[in-house]
């Protein structure tokens, strides 16, 4: 709420989030050839929403991310994680055992790496927002306690 | 020694300087905001460090998680309690500098067994280091050696991992995520 006045912060942000986000896609997907990974696509990617959340408010954040979907991607993530490891038994290898995933040995490494990248980069993603939005959300509470109802569903996960 | 080692071997004690600097400044300054800035600039310095020592990979979670996250996890912390530090009565002072002194000399006593920074003969480079170099091409067909021991070598580790961040935002959604709803309830409405 009082970053209404401050234009510099929302427009310079406005410009930074969809290099942030284009940014984080790089590192997730590009991982097995430069630096980063999952880890830390997810972080940025986090990141992003975290700067949104942070200038335009924790409800406009809500908004456009509600806690629903980051609780459905924060289990998707280590399902993704722990089901490339059931499928890869389902087909006969060990568990995590990526080889067996396509004809190649190779070609598996390499799908199973990606997925379970994509895995990690999820959890991360929605672990961050889910964190920074209790604690956001516990504040903009104490802030405003006239207000609990709102607190209670625009900060809450 | 060519030049180049020495600009790495410059650089690595001038962050190193610049660290302690941080770390003595944040034992010293009482307002928390400040403090928390600081333990950002920190991270930023030991990404660098790791930079320098060619781990790209540490250095970019260093950055991301050290200088990015929780720097913003510690400022809504400040906001939820108090940005400033009480001060601590000089007697405990003294006793806190005393033990760290003592834990402080343990560490370099131990680090007399250690082996010498770079040392291509040190066992860590031993062990396994020469397979995941020599054969990950081979087996997993990664340039990115550290991708290929993450996901797939040490892929059950990995995985251990995502779920400790899963663990811990289910942790924070019911510890401090949930509480507030009940009691906002409990506030609003009688027939609730």
């Amino acid at each position: 709420m009082m970053m209404r006045r401050k234009m510099v912060l929302r427009v310079v942000s406005k410009l930074l989030i969809p290099f942030i986000l284009l940014f984080a896609l790089y590192v997730q997907w590009h991982g097995d050839f430069g630096p980063g990974g999952g880890f830390q696509a997810g972080v940025i990617f986090a990141s992003a929403f975290v700067l949104y959340g942070l200038i335009f408010g924790l409800g406009t954040l809500r908004t456009a991310l509600p806690s629903w979907l980051t609780r459905l991607v924060l289990a998707a993530g280590v399902l993704l994680y722990a089901g490339v490891g059931v499928a890869s038994l389902m087909l006969g290898g060990n568990f995590l055992d990526y080889d067996v995933l396509a004809h190649n040995p190779l070609h598996g490494q390499h799908y199973g790496i990606i997925l379970v990248e994509f895995g990690v980069g999820l959890t991360v993603f929605a672990g961050i927002i889910t964190i920074f939005c209790a604690f956001a959300g516990r504040a903009a509470a104490d802030v405003n306690p006239s207000e609990p109802e709102q607190a209670g569903d625009t900060g809450n996960d | 020694m060519n030049i180049e080692i020495i600009t790495s071997d410059l650089l690595e004690v001038a962050t190193l300087v610049i660290m302690g600097i941080t770390g003595l400044a944040i034992a010293r300054i009482r307002n928390l905001f400040a403090v928390v800035m600081l333990s950002g600039i920190y991270s930023l310095m030991g990404a660098t460090l790791y930079v320098i020592l060619d781990a790209v990979d540490v250095a970019f979670t260093e950055a991301a998680v050290g200088a990015g996250a929780s720097t913003v996890l510690m400022i809504g912390t400040l906001a939820l309690t108090s940005d400033r530090e009480l001060a601590t009565p000089n007697a405990r002072t003294v006793k806190g500098i005393f033990v760290c002194t003592l834990i402080f000399a343990a560490l370099v006593y131990g680090s007399f067994d250690m082996p010498l920074y770079g040392d291509p003969l040190a066992p860590v480079h031993q062990h396994v280091a020469p397979r995941y170099l020599g054969e990950s091409m081979g087996e997993i067909g990664l340039p990115n050696v550290v991708t290929s021991v993450l996901a797939s070598y040490r892929g059950y580790d990995t995985m251990g991992e995502t779920f400790v961040i899963f663990t811990a935002a289910v942790g924070v959604i019911t510890l401090i995520g949930r509480a507030r709803r009940k009691k906002s309830g409990k506030d609003g409405g009688s027939g609730s």
